[in-house]
């Protein structure tokens, strides 16, 4: 099937997944009201899933659907299905974790399944977006819901805390990344990315709007990737929000900011690099410093693997500032590995506090991994897959997007990508130290007791295996990868600067 | 026209930047992003005069998103009052800011 949106028709097929997936968080919603909800917590988080799986039918027939041209809001291209990849499973491991979470927390269990959904829809529509409207409208549609997801928990001050900062900073950083498409929009006619694309390249934009719009739309984004210096908020959303929330927000929320900047910066602007260049290279550089510095001291480790959440923002942004295809391949195989361990390391942390925020200090992992072996070597495995040890996942991610640095000649990047690892191993191997060297203190009332919820142990499986998948048999992922971003710079493939 | 408008959305979104940056009560933060879009709006607005009518209906998303951000942040603040009895955000620190 060919899309030409000559019916209207099209337009529902072309957002095929994103439909889907709203109805059924219209249908998690409407389930929770029938009833009051106490015992049917669980079945609403088991529907959201059906639905997501549903959503993921779509976006699987999809790969049949072509368009014609390459102009129209909506893609429908390869890299936008690979990103719905990312956010479905994302989304899925998520509600998965969030299951015991919610029955335990007494929340309301409709609406927060549903606020996951319509996040993870917003996502989608950012990942499909090629005009900077819908780009705006999908970023606030996440981040709307999240920012509702960060203060669910009403009970706990923290939770409402980390809402409102992660809401102030998010509303900030919405008024840049309007701020800067108003003025792109002035210099170059259009929201469209082709459009801008055109007018870059013929010289129609080069008044003096399109390089402040352009550092503009830079700062919104590096707000929403929570890159340094941008990056205040971040470590605090985190340790705040309910623990399964921020698996959310450290994986698929960054992935969709990343997607979409990653679309922008490709194909809108791939005409100012040499602008954006040196403004992103800093910030990728000062990202993965000071992120794995600062995660070196933390005690807690939500903040820990927030602050991990920021350094891996930074190498991803290595990937952003290399710009070329290799580089992109390997920032979606990133994203990919990086949502799953993170989302793993995080279901231990949720075990580990109980389905509680208890225990969130690394001090209580010590002696945990003779206690309890399996989850202990999991959380191992998510440890090292994040330090990037050979043999995970982690590694190979890294490794593709190294690849895409050495090809753009960024020496510099990569050096400090390599030293920076290289630290991180510290904070990183700390964890591991504590749940297997060290013996729990005496009298520590460290209860092992009650029993790991069933789908804690399908997320914690289903991550393990592909985090060793993508690691020993990474081929298959990054084949994906690849192909899904061929064709994405291929507007101006024939114009690139020479980098 | 446009020699006017641009610079007094830049100097009201500068405002609202400033404002957000020194001051600590979340209300008034919250008042200060609002300047920070309607900046925008006056940008687009001005702007669509000579590039075309999709400035305009920017604008109307703008608002739009502007309402329901307005709905949920509003219900934070509220939230967060409820616990801390304060909408200062330099008061109550249990998460380092």
């Amino acid at each position: 099937m060919t899309l030409d949106y000559s019916s209207s028709f099209h337009y529902l097929v072309a957002l095929l997944p994103e439909c889907v997936l709203f109805v059924g968080g219209m249908g998690v919603l409407l389930a929770g009201v029938s009833k009051t909800d106490e015992q049917r917590r669980p079945e609403l988080g088991w529907l959201a899933l059906a639905v997501l799986a549903a959503a993921a039918v779509a976006n699987g027939w999809l790969y049949s659907v072509s368009e014609s041209g390459a102009t129209a809001m909506i893609a429908v291209d390869k890299f936008r299905l690979f990103a719905n990849w990312v956010f479905i499973v994302g989304a899925a491991l998520t509600i998965a974790i969030s299951l015991a979470y919610v029955s335990r927390q007494r929340l309301q269990a409709a609406e927060y399944y549903a606020l996951i959904a319509f996040a993870t829809v917003g996502m989608m529509v950012v990942a499909a977006s090629r005009d900077l409207m819908i780009v705006f409208l999908g970023m606030e549609t996440v981040s709307i819901a999240v920012y509702a997801l960060a203060a669910f928990n009403r009970r706990d001050p923290r939770s409402a805390e980390a809402g409102l900062k992660y809401f102030l900073l998010g509303a900030f950083a919405s008024g840049f990344l309007l701020f800067g498409i108003a003025l792109i929009y002035g210099a170059a006619g259009s929201t469209n990315l082709q459009a801008i694309a055109v007018a870059v390249q013929d010289g129609a934009a080069a008044g003096g709007l399109m390089i402040p719009g352009m550092a503009l739309l830079v700062t919104g984004f590096a707000f929403k990737v929570s890159a340094v210096p941008f990056h205040m908020w971040t470590p605090d959303a985190y340790e705040g929000a309910p623990t399964p929330v921020t698996a959310y927000m450290a994986s698929a929320v960054k992935a969709a900011a990343f997607v979409a900047f990653a679309r922008i910066l490709f194909v809108g602007l791939d005409g100012v690099y040499d602008q954006w260049f040196p403004i992103l290279w800093w910030i990728a550089a000062a990202t993965m410093v000071v992120g794995n510095l600062v995660a070196v001291v933390q005690s807690s480790i939500k903040r820990m693997l927030a602050y991990s959440s920021i350094a891996h923002g930074g190498y991803l942004l290595v990937a952003l500032v290399a710009a070329n295809d290799a580089a992109a391949a390997g920032l979606l195989f990133y994203l990919f590995v990086y949502t799953v361990t993170t989302v793993g390391a995080f279901a231990v942390v949720v075990t580990v506090g109980r389905q509680s925020e208890r225990d969130t200090a690394i001090e209580k992992y010590a002696g945990y991994g003779w206690r309890r072996p399996v989850l202990g070597t999991l959380m191992t495995l998510f440890l090292l897959s994040l330090a990037g040890f050979p043999g995970t996942g982690g590694f190979m991610a890294k490794f593709y997007v190294l690849q895409g640095a050495a090809e753009a000649h960024l020496w510099w990047l990569l050096v400090v990508l390599v030293l920076t690892t290289l630290v991180s191993y510290w904070y990183y191997l700390r964890v591991a130290w504590f749940m297997w060297m060290k013996e729990a203190p005496e009298g520590a009332v460290h209860r092992v007791g009650g029993a790991t919820p069933f789908a804690i142990y399908v997320v914690l499986l289903v991550c393990g295996g592909i985090v060793l998948a993508t690691g020993l048999l990474p081929g298959a992922a990054i084949d994906l990868a690849q192909g899904s971003v061929e064709g994405l710079r291929h507007w101006v493939a024939g114009t690139a600067p020479a980098h | 026209m446009l020699t006017y408008a641009l610079p007094l959305s830049a100097a009201l979104f500068a405002i609202g930047t400033l404002g957000v940056v020194v001051r600590r009560n979340a209300i008034v933060m919250f008042l200060c992003i609002e300047l920070q879009l309607n900046a925008v709006n006056l940008a687009f607005v001005a702007l669509s005069r000579q590039v075309g009518i999709e400035g305009q209906l920017f604008v109307f998303f703008v608002m739009t998103v502007a309402a329901a951000e307005a709905a949920v942040g509003l219900a934070i603040i509220i939230a967060v009052f409820r616990h801390q009895r304060t909408v200062q955000v330099d008061r109550f620190n249990l998460l380092r800011w």
